[in-house]
């Protein structure tokens, strides 16, 4: 054995810059691994946004478009439509779309940018099934009041023609209102709003 | 003891130095790959003379707008002519069975064309072209032999025609082997500016074989500089620890 | 702290933890002078873990399938967050771990650390050397490019030369008429499950072999003949701190060769990442060169040195023999070693010129199965594979008869 002493605050020191640098190096190393769990360039490129043209879209009338594997909605709303909407309030679960299923400049009593056209991702908040397009404001089974709106099959929810949902049903929110932005008056972006949101 | 291996293993060196064989004498590309202006060219020559007949179809549009410093915009107005998204890859429309109705052989996939055949092999064959009526397309190549490929960029380049030598064989037969190429009429580009073009489109098939290349070697920088600091402290500690130790 | 030691204690009433961590670590006695070769061990381990965790996170994006793999592999290069980095660590840690293990076994050659008692230890060693072979070679066909294609059918057909049963083991070991998607999945399932699973197993008892009997050392002295009144080698030191302590420098230099490999010359000029196999497997198109990588050229150049037919046995056949036996012979080191020294340091000339043949053999027989057979090459690759074998069959005469030095009782450093 050596004659000095063990040095052991220099061994703790040594100790101490090993294992930092050691776990620096360890943290770098494990980020590629970690991040290659991120969305691929296949997968973003897959859920690039989507273009609408609605220059042909009639009042009453809704088409369908897919982004990002998911149903979305774009519903042109007539008059009648539009004003039947601030009535509904005290049915509603959320009528001033508090909770954030929509961006905030869709955040109003139409909950669209252009009052007439609602985009909504069509999938029920509840389990997930694809609501049914009810737009007639004559009496259902489910409601004999019922205003127009979507109704799902699976559980019975129901959404006005905002998408906000019904009190007393499953789903707990409101239709998800997808980031969009209007690249002109007839051709809407769906999936990019330039950070608008 | 290492003595002995080492000088044994230096006395059959020479032997280990024997050349792998021979082939044709390849020119040297030379490409430059940080040269964003030599790559945007290189990308441009590839989908206006060569995307006709091969696809690329392992490298998105949109990767190249970012690699190479080209926006969306430009991109879509200048290297893609039928309405893909610049989230796609560069595929085209021809497929094999297609390719090989129309060829006889399909034409490759061009991704990674330059890490088979190598930077200088390509730059050699894009420009060792010669009229050679017996193939089909009238055309031979110095570095392929009996080419199923046509002469795309013959516009730019011109026409060449062979230069042949007479060998004589052991038997006293005299041949005629092929010994180069040179230009018979010219093209739009002189000699030196078709080099240019040529060299800028090996350096975009070279950036398209692994695009990640420079960031790669960047990072091996950064990992060796950290790899050295951690060798320092991990050397003080073993020697501080070995201290105990005789 | 008390809390943890409680811990600890909590664990320790329910699991052998503290008993491990001093049997196998800080109070198991390795000898002090351990030198440059004792390093693979621990790098072995090393990069037997890297390629675990690189070959896990590789399969998430991998599909095994015969129309998809090539483009799967290209899809993490370009389109998975540094896939490319993940891919490379793969395949550049492929090279690092048959050179690891190569550098390991010679310095079992230089010590005589195959010798009584550690016989066994070495027989485990030799079933992770084949283990490894398997694996590399199950691995290979995974990109499906051109190289893994034909290099697998050059090999599986290599059983059909086995005469009577050889044309229906290939078909047995491809499940298809040629290589195909079937061969591949079923290769991917051993490559990524079977095999590790193996390989992890073997390497634990290879460990606890070792711990039974101790580590040898370049003198070739067994430590633990010299014990103090505490029963604990003289020339021993306790593995933790010390060669924890010095591995972790190995393991740093061995990281400062791979990363320069890895981030620079990933494709280490075309031996690591061979180009033929940038291109898609076509089986109607025979590369213009097939070479396995560059692991297992010694064993082809041997193959292709046999061109001799012997009555029935044609030369194919024989050279699947030779090349098999050349793997083999390597299980009888501990019986064909006659000599009564274990380390060379105390070994006579002829053991030395011996080894130092073997060495030189193995390197230009690599060389050579890289090569294009020529007739000079043909005879130089029959002269090297003469002398391999000559290392081990002529070893029970020349180790007998060779002057050794007398060992010394301590070691020496």
């Amino acid at each position: 054995m050596s004659g000095d002493a063990v040095d052991t605050s220099k061994r703790r020191f040594l100790i101490a810059a090993t294992t930092v640098v050691g776990t620096v190096g360890a943290v770098y190393t494990a980020v590629p691994f970690i991040a290659s769990w991120m969305p691929s360039e296949r997968a973003k490129a897959a859920g690039a946004p989507v273009e609408a043209d609605i220059s042909k879209l009639e009042e009453g009338q809704l088409i369908r478009v897919q982004w990002r594997g998911k149903p979305v909605w774009i519903l042109k709303r007539n008059q009648e439509m539009l004003t039947a909407l601030p009535g509904l309030d005290d049915q509603l679960r959320d009528p001033a779309s508090v909770d954030p299923q929509q961006p905030e400049y869709t955040q109003n009593g139409t909950r669209s940018i252009k009052p007439e056209v609602l985009v909504a991702v069509g999938i029920c908040t509840h389990l997930g099934c694809s609501p049914s397009f009810v737009p007639e404001a004559l009496p259902q089974p489910y409601d004999p009041n019922w205003k127009g709106g979507f109704f799902c099959p699976c559980h019975g929810s129901k959404f006005d023609l905002a998408g906000r949902v019904y009190k007393g049903v499953p789903a707990p929110l409101n239709l998800e209102v997808p980031p969009h932005a209007y690249i002109s008056e007839t051709l809407v972006l769906i999936g990019d709003d330039g950070g608008a949101a | 003891m290492k003595k002995y291996l080492l000088s044994a293993l230096l006395l059959v060196a020479p032997a280990l130095v024997a050349a792998s064989g021979g082939g044709v004498h390849l020119d040297k590309a030379n490409i430059d790959p940080t040269n964003k202006e030599s790559l945007q060219r290189g990308a441009r020559t590839f989908v206006n003379y060569c995307m006709g007949c091969h696809s690329a179809k392992y490298q998105r549009y949109n990767r190249l707008g970012r690699d190479l410093g080209i926006s969306d915009d430009d991109i879509i107005q200048n290297l893609m002519f039928t309405g893909e998204k610049t989230g796609d890859l560069m595929d085209i429309a021809m497929t094999k069975e297609m390719g090989k109705k129309w060829f006889g052989a399909a034409p490759p996939d061009l991704t990674l064309v330059a890490r088979v055949r190598g930077n200088d092999w390509l730059y050699t064959y894009l420009r060792t072209f010669y009229q050679d009526d017996s193939r089909p397309f009238g055309v031979n190549n110095q570095v392929f032999s009996n080419v199923g490929m046509p002469n795309v960029l013959w516009e730019l380049q011109g026409t060449q025609k062979a230069v042949y030598e007479t060998v004589i064989d052991d038997e006293g037969h005299e041949h005629q082997v092929l010994e180069g190429v040179e230009i018979e009429e010219a093209g739009s580009q002189t000699p030196a500016e078709f080099d240019r073009t040529v060299r800028d489109l090996v350096n975009f098939l070279a950036y398209m074989g692994e695009p990640i290349k420079l960031e790669r070697q960047s990072l091996g920088i950064k990992v060796m500089l950290f790899l050295f600091v951690f060798f320092i402290v991990a050397y003080l500690l073993k020697k501080e620890y070995w201290k105990d130790i005789h | 702290m008390g809390m943890l030691v409680n811990f600890r204690d909590w664990i320790d009433a329910r699991f052998p933890l503290t008993k491990m961590w001093e049997e196998h670590l800080s109070k198991y006695y390795a000898p002090k002078n351990f030198n440059f070769w004792y390093f693979f061990g621990s790098l072995a381990l090393l990069v037997l873990v890297l390629q675990i965790i690189t070959g896990i996170f590789l399969t998430m994006n991998y599909k095994p399938d015969a129309e998809m793999a090539f483009a799967s592999v290209e899809y993490i290069m370009r389109d998975v967050e540094w896939g490319w980095l993940i891919r490379y660590m793969h395949s550049t840690g492929a090279t690092a771990f048959f050179l690891v293990v190569y550098l390991h076994m010679f310095r079992a050659l230089l010590y005589g650390s195959y010798k009584r008692p550690r016989e066994l230890l070495w027989i485990f060693g030799m079933m992770i050397y084949l283990a490894l072979m398997a694996e590399a070679f199950f691995g290979y066909l995974l990109p499906w490019g051109q190289m893994s294609y034909w290099g697998a059918q050059v090999i599986i057909s290599l059983f059909g030369a086995i005469p009577v049963i050889g044309d229906d083991l290939s078909l047995w070991i491809r499940g298809d008429f040629v290589i195909s998607d079937v061969t591949l999945n079923r290769f991917f399932a051993l490559h990524v499950i079977a095999v590790p699973f193996v390989l992890a197993i073997l390497v634990v008892l290879h460990i606890l072999a070792l711990h039974e009997v101790g580590s040898n050392n370049p003198d070739g002295v067994e430590i633990k003949k010299n014990k103090d009144e505490n029963g604990i080698p003289k020339d021993g030191i306790p593995f933790h701190p010390y060669y924890t302590v010095k591995d972790i420098v190995g393991v740093v230099v061995f990281l400062m060769f791979f990363s320069f490999v890895m981030f620079f010359v990933p494709e280490g000029g075309g031996y690591l990442l061979e180009a033929p196999n940038f291109e898609p497997a076509d089986p109607l198109k025979t590369p213009e060169h097939i070479a396995p990588v560059w692991y297992f050229t010694p064993y082809y150049a041997m193959l292709r040195a046999v061109t001799i037919d012997i009555g029935p046995l044609s030369a194919k056949f024989l050279g699947v023999i030779v090349m098999g036996a050349a793997v083999v012979i390597l299980f009888f080191l501990p019986w064909l070693d006659r000599s009564p020294v274990k380390s060379i340091r105390y070994r006579g000339p002829i053991c030395k010129i011996m080894l130092g043949l073997f060495v030189v053999s193995f390197v230009v027989l690599g060389w050579l199965g890289t090569q294009a057979p020529t007739d000079t090459k043909t005879m130089m690759a029959q002269v090297g594979t003469i002398v391999y074998f000559a290392f081990f069959l002529l070893m029970p005469i020349y180790t007998k008869i060779d002057s050794t030095k007398p060992v010394p009782d301590r070691v020496t450093g």
